[in-house]
């Protein structure tokens, strides 16, 4: 391992302007399709390949580097903040999701109904509204779709927080396992946790077919369905990372990468993961069950 | 001293032919730019990048005053106005201004704290590589069907969702775009300051560049998410029936304004913050005494901070707000005020009994003092609610902005890179010229915006292309004020690039003489890689005891 004294600073790359290129066919081709351009369709799906490609090639490049023992501590260290704060910016993506429900629970559908100083606004707006959480009727529905009730949270939420605690739980035996060299363990507490994920995914997919198809609870049912699928829809793509991410990680434990001194890979997947987990328990409180 | 250290280490390395060819000089070609890993590469690009976007900002502002010279339409129609105003806002925050703090802080930060680069170089030439193509994006809306934007850098809703051209999609996913590239800028920086630094410097003996930067680190990390939030709802209120925005379904588009302020707020100190560190910077060097009170410039910096995330609705006033929110956050606002005015007094009781000289970097440092002070005080009127119902919308709140964004960060950036450019490029700017476009745009830019503050107090709204008679005459000395600070530049373009290629080599490392900091410890110019080894203690204890606290 090197010093201290000797940072490593990587050779030049090509992967970040193809990740530039790509990024940019994704975003500007989804731009096009939402208005109709064929053109746009094909880029967004180029731009996508072209980041799945970058992705691919970048990290293995750096988990080539890591493996012939390029990097020192120094770099693991700076390799952790990276990895902290971008989950702290995370939260903070969430938290503005979260503000909006809080928005709009505690403060918009109540002065639409008239609450504080608002009686003017419940009178000369949408008279007959009337402000209850969740809200099912909302002030004016010609372009939204009124659902027949939500999800309930003592069922398939309930068993979706305890499959997302339970995989937490072990993920942590796998690094216990880890730190302990033990390599069976490593391996199947990742598999469990693996298959959690996976559990819990198609149990949200399974809600959402159940509000889409019977309860007509939808992206479109106004404020409440907005919050509700976009909190739950961006956890759920997190997840999907998440999980990607896992499988990634017990190919290389598979292949012998990792020992119990230098496994940033490892770790940094399992801090996300716990991200995720701790933003479900979020959502379990306020979305689905207050 | 640490030049040959440099030199030496080149040396083993060719001799034990180490295979790290990153010890030795730039790539050539193109590709170099693209592949490079390099702080100063980097940072060269950033910079390089910033200029380019102020030109086309700049530009879009000469077609507003121009328009805004005499009453009536007089050359673009009313819509095309409007997306002038909305993109002049949108480039010269996201594509000028912060840019350029971020090429600085490239540039510099290693240089200060005795780092070899940044702490992930590969993803800081990513950061970099996001925003022309994000650039691109924002300005290719201008020419699809239907406009680009034309709702205002604020693009509040419903202007934004319900009542937008297409092309806001494309605005939307820029913004996005120049989020993340954002993001990943702040997350090199505090990784870079937090495990990089030389080891034996510690917090208190950073720089106040270093120090602001890393505070504005923290505030781009915690700001920018939310913005990319705010965004997200737009495109999910445009394209998939969601309703955050839309009271018709339970939201509301005044929520859209308090995510908006969220970030907003931040933002702007996101656009001083670093400013204080430059001028903090510049000011002990050439008043050739310590920076006063060192630590109350951090812990004030760090209040501003702070402050800033819980003052975003006195953008808000009108919006209907209970009284009691207008009282808190009135008072809030005005609180900000305090830390500010410590760093006002910390900077002028360092020039106090200074053996000052006016070499053109401080030229720059005084006039930020005293400009950005004006831009203060406005922003203190505008901060007391009764009297903001007067103000808002109105001129005096771009006069206000553009004391503290043009005076204050523009000018700091100017300020930096007179200061630090002969230690980049090895020349030495013609001090004369550069004098000479001081005063010509001090004044100019004093023409375009202070009159501006009389036409907002008697009423003028801003975001429009017309106005009644009685604003005539303010309008056309602001327009010509205008005029003369947009040709200015055309002076400094001359100036920096005449610096690099013909100035006067420097021969010193310590470009200033009294200039204290790491970053004169190494060769003029700053060779391609430096510190491969940390400065000792002895050095580091050296060069910041400009800090006037050890
Ligand atoms: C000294 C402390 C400051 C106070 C008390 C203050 C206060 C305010 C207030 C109350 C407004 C809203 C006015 C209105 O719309 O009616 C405002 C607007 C604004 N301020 Fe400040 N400000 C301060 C410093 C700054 C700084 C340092 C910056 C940036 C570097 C800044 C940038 C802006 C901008 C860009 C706007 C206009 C936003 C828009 O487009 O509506 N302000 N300020
Ligand atoms: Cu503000």
């Amino acid at each position: 391992m090197q010093s201290r004294e000797e940072y490593y600073v990587p050779s030049g790359s090509y992967w970040p302007i193809v990740g530039s290129i790509g990024m940019f066919a994704l975003l500007g081709g989804f731009a096009g399709s939402l208005h109709g351009s064929m053109a746009g369709t094909v880029g967004m799906i180029l731009g996508f390949g072209i980041i799945i490609f970058m992705v691919f090639g970048w990290m293995g490049q750096v988990v080539h580097e890591s493996e012939t023992g390029d990097y020192n501590l120094q770099v693991d260290k700076s390799f952790r903040m990276g990895m902290a704060w971008f989950i702290f910016s995370e939260v903070m993506f969430f938290a503005a999701f979260f503000g909006a429900l809080f928005y709009a629970r505690q403060l918009s559908v109540p002065w639409l109904g008239g609450e504080g100083n608002n009686a003017f606004t419940n009178q000369f707006l949408w008279p007959e509204f009337k402000s209850v959480w969740p809200l099912i009727q909302m002030p004016d529905a010609s372009n939204f779709s009124v659902p027949k009730g939500i999800i309930d949270a003592w069922h398939l939420p309930a068993l979706n927080t305890i499959t997302l605690l339970t995989s937490g739980a072990t993920l942590t035996w796998a690094h216990w396992a880890l730190m302990n060299k033990n390599r069976n363990q490593l391996i199947g507490g990742l598999i469990a946790t693996i298959v959690l994920g996976v559990i819990f995914l198609g149990l949200q997919v399974s809600e959402y077919m159940e509000a889409y198809q019977h309860l007509d609870l939808k992206l479109t049912s106004g404020i409440y369905g907005s919050t509700f699928f976009m909190l739950t829809g961006f956890h759920g793509f997190h997840v999907t990372l998440g999980v990607l991410m896992l499988i990634v990680i017990l190919m290389r434990c598979i292949r012998g990468h990792f020992n119990n001194e230098r496994h940033f890979g490892f770790e940094a997947v399992a801090w996300y993961w716990h991200f995720v987990d701790v933003v479900w328990l979020g959502l379990f409180v306020v979305v689905y069950w207050l | 001293m640490s030049t040959t250290t440099t030199d030496l280490q080149d040396e083993i390395d060719t001799l034990e032919g180490s295979h790290d060819d990153h010890h030795h000089g730039p790539e050539k070609g193109l590709m170099r730019w693209v592949k490079t890993t390099n702080h100063k590469d980097i940072g060269t690009l950033y910079i390089w990048f910033a200029f380019s976007m102020l030109l086309i900002g700049g530009a879009m502002a000469m077609v507003i005053r121009a328009e805004l010279f005499m009453p009536g339409i007089q050359l673009v129609d009313p819509q095309f106005f409007n997306q002038m105003t909305t993109l002049h806002g949108l480039i010269m925050v996201f594509g000028a201004i912060m840019p350029a703090f971020v090429g600085l802080a490239n540039w510099q930060i290693p240089l200060m704290i005795g780092a070899k680069d940044m702490a992930l170089p590969r993803m800081n030439n990513w950061s970099f590589w996001i925003l022309p193509f994000a650039g691109m994006m924002l300005i290719s809306t201008l020419f699809m069907e239907g406009g680009g934007p034309a709702f205002g850098w604020t693009f509040y809703a419903p202007l934004s969702t319900t009542f937008a051209p297409d092309s806001t999609d494309f605005f939307i996913f820029a913004v996005h775009m120049l989020g993340f590239s954002s993001i990943m800028g702040a997350i090199n920086v505090i990784a870079t300051i937090m495990n990089m630094r030389a080891p034996d410097m510690k917090y208190m003996d950073m720089p106040l560049f270093v120090w602001t930067w890393l505070i504005t680190a923290f505030l781009l990390i915690a700001a920018m998410p939310v913005l990319a939030g705010a965004v997200t709802m737009m495109l999910t209120d445009r394209n998939f029936g969601t309703s955050f925005f839309d009271a018709a379904g339970g939201g509301d588009p005044v929520m859209f304004q308090h995510i908006f302020w969220f970030f907003g707020h931040p933002e702007v100190y996101i656009m001083i913050l670093p400013a204080f560190g430059v001028v903090s910077q510049i000011i002990p060097t050439f008043a050739r005494k310590p920076l006063f009170g060192y630590s109350s410039m951090v812990y004030a910096t760090a209040s501003i901070a702070l402050l800033s995330f819980v003052v975003w609705a006195h953008h808000m006033f009108l919006t209907g707000m209970p009284i009691a929110g207008q009282l808190y956050f009135m008072y809030a606002t005005i609180m900000i005020s305090v830390p500010t005015g410590v760093k006002v007094f910390n900077w002028v009781t360092t020039m106090w009994r200074g053996s000052m000289t006016f070499e053109t970097p401080m030229l720059w440092a005084v006039a930020f003092v005293i400009l950005f002070t004006i831009g203060g005080f406005s922003g203190l009127m505008l901060g007391i609610a009764p009297a903001d119902i007067q103000y808002h919308d109105t001129y005096f709140v771009v006069a206000h902005f553009h004391y503290v964004l043009v005076t204050g960060a523009l000018f700091s950036i100017i300020a930096a890179v007179f200061y630090w450019l002969p230690k980049w490029c090895g020349n030495m700017y013609n001090e004369k010229l550069a004098k000479i476009h001081f005063w010509w745009a001090v004044i100019s830019v004093n023409v375009l915006f202070f009159p501006q503050h009389f036409l907002g107090l008697a009423g003028m709204p801003r975001r429009i292309p017309d106005y009644s008679l009685q604003f005539a005459d303010f309008n056309m000395i602001s327009s010509i004020g205008g005029f003369a600070f947009g040709a200015s530049f055309i002076l400094l373009t001359y100036i920096i690039v005449d610096c690099i290629r013909n100035g006067k080599p420097v021969k010193e490392d310590r470009v200033w003489d009294s200039a204290k900091g790491l970053e004169w410890t190494v060769a003029t110019p700053a060779p391609y890689h430096t510190f491969d080894n940390p400065p000792s203690k002895k050095v580091i204890l050296e060069e910041s005891s400009h800090i006037g606290e050890h």
